[in-house]
């Protein structure tokens, strides 16, 4: 309703496809799983406050990983930790999305060359969609990678790929 | 915390009830454990009976890091990774502790800039933990004002230094960059508009009758046992005990100016709890405005560069030097062996003493009653796992 | 007091377990002590009234090469605002220090840390596990001939 409410004169049908309509409302709405980490959490929560707006976006987050359908994984991830964000993973239902937010989640960050117990990259444990750069990344750098993975879901097919 | 009798409940035909207890996990992934700390808490019922922190999910080997860098001013953007909420604190102890081991003396601008920003960015980290204290209570709104002050916060650092949370600001000698034309003024209409908004807090969350309920008696820390522990900064003060490092053992410039430290009364409740604790916090953000509005007005022209080293090369030798951060008691353990990279620099982070304090004081209260004290004690895990 | 005060309170009072009273200048002075005596050492410092040590600021393991180890204490007086640095040193084949954690409980904490980084063993500690490190992890991480391995548990470690 709102913006169609009261336009049209007789009763209409909208024709699209399933693939258009499912995509966009899982764009539309995606909750992530509440998981910071490390530094890039306060950023992700500042763009969750007011300034930086994401519930603009249909985004608020989650607490637990069965009611989510992005993980946004903030900051470094240990060693120790990482066999936890495998369970987390595994325990989020399809269809679920990674972003990899930060240099740290990306590569292992600053971490790279002497940290024994940083796991360089999450892409090690878990399969990852969108990455984004940055030390802590900018909230408008978050908000891209944010849309870029909305752009990826768009583009998503239903029918499998062809044998041609 | 009235303690519930467990012993004796019978159905309504007389029929005893056992008893057994609980190992739940709270974290490491948690809404309310701010960040990756794992509670393996022992329940039986409701009732807290025992608490073991397990922490270590976010070791990021800092300590291995600054042995292997060449240069002493190349651990500096490690040093603000620690406590990520209070970034120019962090910097402030290390440099400081350098600088001491140097023997080297910087200028006056540079003392003035310094203490301007470790308070503003002391403001923005209690802004942080009363926001999400908030939000781990149950109170959204306060979460939303506070980040929108600490955004104004931000932006004074970014006309500085170009980041905004993690700065890499202030260098062994100097800091990196000087302050911009029309930073002076920008502070000054920021700390005249922040003045009105601590009695906004305070109308909204402070004395909120369920958030007095929540955290008043909660949680008590005795001064005795705080002082055993190691526990520092608002921590310590909030269970009654007047030791702020700034003024008892002083360093830089901060006896020129006329500010108090805070400490807890019990005016709620006991001496010690989480009101305490958390208006402790609130109490110091006025004066960080107070401290940043005097050195506003007094700080002098001057070089900024002028005093940092081409090449840090100490002489052997170690240094203990130490500083108020916003969490507390921030320690800086530097052993030099006379080369131009540090042979040991050991950080001592508030949080991990503040953190060792909780299986101590919340046994015998209920589960929500343990995340408002996990809360209270204000633990960033970067800090706490280094 | 001053340090010197303090050194020769200690000295008088332990004479055999001091073994170095170092001064490089105001803020780099230290006593070096004995490992076997050091319990008495600790409560003498804390309870004795014109010292009165009962803030444990930090407690650091050092690996000086060669096979040596050693811990670094920093402790100050809340009440009498004054402060002292105490280390001990022992050889990495063996090394073993008596715990103070029933002294100053802040200890607890940063002696398994110290364990985990150095392998220092705390005697009578009351629970010396991994604090930093997973409890299966091989192998003392700050000690200066630390090797990481390659893979843990399935994940490859380095770069």
């Amino acid at each position: 309703m709102g913006l169609l409410d009261k336009k049209f004169s007789d009763a209409n049908i909208l024709i699209t496809t399933t693939e258009e309509i499912l995509n966009w409302s899982r764009l539309s709405s995606m909750w992530p799983m509440q998981f910071g980490l490390a530094c890039c959490a306060i950023e992700m929560m500042a763009t969750g406050a007011s300034h930086y707006d994401l519930d603009r976006f249909g985004i608020f987050f989650r607490a637990t990983p069965r009611q989510a359908d992005v993980m946004i994984v903030a900051g470094t991830v240990t060693i120790k930790m990482a066999s936890r964000i495998r369970t987390l993973y595994d325990q989020m239902a399809e269809p679920r999305y990674v972003l990899s937010m930060g240099s740290c989640a990306t590569c292992g960050g600053p971490y790279w060359e002497h940290g024994y117990h940083v796991l360089k990259g999450v892409d090690r444990v878990i399969p990852v969609d969108v990455y984004v750069p940055g030390c802590p990344p900018r909230p408008e750098a978050l908000l891209e990678g944010i849309i870029k993975l909305q752009e990826k879901i768009r583009s998503e097919k239903l029918t499998k790929k062809s044998e041609k | 915390m009235p303690e519930t009798n467990l012993e004796n409940i019978t159905t309504s035909t007389g029929r005893p009830l056992r008893h057994e207890e609980v190992v739940v996990n709270v974290g490491p992934q948690h809404p309310a454990t701010h960040g990756v700390l794992r509670l393996e808490v022992v329940l039986d019922g409701e009732i807290v009976v025992d608490v073991i922190p397990h922490i270590g999910y976010l070791h990021r080997c800092f300590e291995k890091h600054a042995e292997s860098m060449n240069n002493y001013q190349q651990v500096v953007p490690y040093v603000d990774r620690m406590d990520y909420c209070a970034a120019m604190n962090m910097d402030f102890g290390y440099v400081l502790a350098v600088e001491k081991l140097l023997g080297i003396t910087v200028p006056e601008r540079v003392e003035y800039i310094r203490v301007i920003m470790a308070e503003l960015q002391r403001i923005a980290s209690h802004l942080i933990a009363a926001g999400t204290y908030g939000l781990d209570i149950g109170a959204w709104t306060p979460f939303l004002y506070m980040f929108r002050e600490r955004e104004r916060i931000l932006d004074l650092f970014e006309m500085t230094c170009g980041a905004r949370l993690l700065y890499n600001y202030m260098w062994v000698g100097g800091v990196s960059h000087d302050l911009p034309p029309g930073f002076i003024d920008k502070a000054k209409d920021f700390c005249s508009y922040f003045r009105p908004k601590v009695k906004e807090y305070n109308d909204l969350l402070s004395y909120n009758d369920i958030f007095i309920r929540r955290t008043a008696n909660v949680g008590v820390l005795p001064a005795d046992v705080a002082i055993a522990y190691g526990c520092s900064g608002p921590v310590l003060r909030g269970s009654g005990v007047d030791f702020d490092i700034r003024r008892d053992d002083p360093y830089s410039i901060y006896n020129r100016f006329e500010w108090q430290p805070q400490i807890g009364r019990g005016e709620m409740g006991t001496t010690g709890d989480c009101w305490d604790r958390y208006m402790v916090r609130i109490r110091e953000m006025e004066q960080s405005i107070n401290i940043v509005e005097q050195a506003l007005n007094q700080i002098p022209d001057g070089d900024v560069f002028s005093a940092i080293p081409k090449r840090i090369r100490p002489n052997p030798g170690e240094v203990y030097v130490r500083t108020e951060s916003a969490r507390g008691e921030l320690g800086f353990y530097i052993v030099s062996d006379g080369s131009g990279s540090p042979y040991r620099v050991k950080g001592r982070s508030p949080c991990f003493s503040n953190l060792s304090v909780i299986p101590e004081i919340s046994r015998g209260c209920m589960v929500a009653d343990l995340i408002a004290i996990a809360g209270s004690l204000d633990i960033v895990l970067g800090e706490v796992d280094r | 007091m001053t340090f010197q005060e303090i050194s020769d309170k200690l000295k008088e009072n332990f004479k055999d377990s001091i073994l170095e009273v170092k001064i490089v200048s105001p803020a780099d002075s230290s006593v070096k002590v004995t490992s076997n005596n050091w319990r008495d050492i600790a409560r003498f410092l804390r309870d004795d009234p014109s010292l009165k040590f009962d803030y444990l600021m930090c407690l650091s393991g050092v690996d000086y090469g060669k096979g040596v180890l050693g811990t670094v204490y920093n402790i100050y007086s809340m009440t009498h605002k004054h402060r002292v640095n105490i280390k001990i040193e022992v050889n990495s084949d063996n090394p073993e220090i008596p715990t103070v954690s029933d002294i100053w409980p802040t200890a607890n904490w940063h002696e398994r840390e110290v364990y985990d980084m150095f392998g220092i063993k705390f005697i009578g500690h009351p629970d010396l596990r991994r604090i930093l490190m997973p409890d299966d992890w091989e192998g003392h991480p700050l000690r200066k001939d630390y090797q990481v391995a390659e893979f843990y548990r399935g994940i490859k470690v380095q770069y």
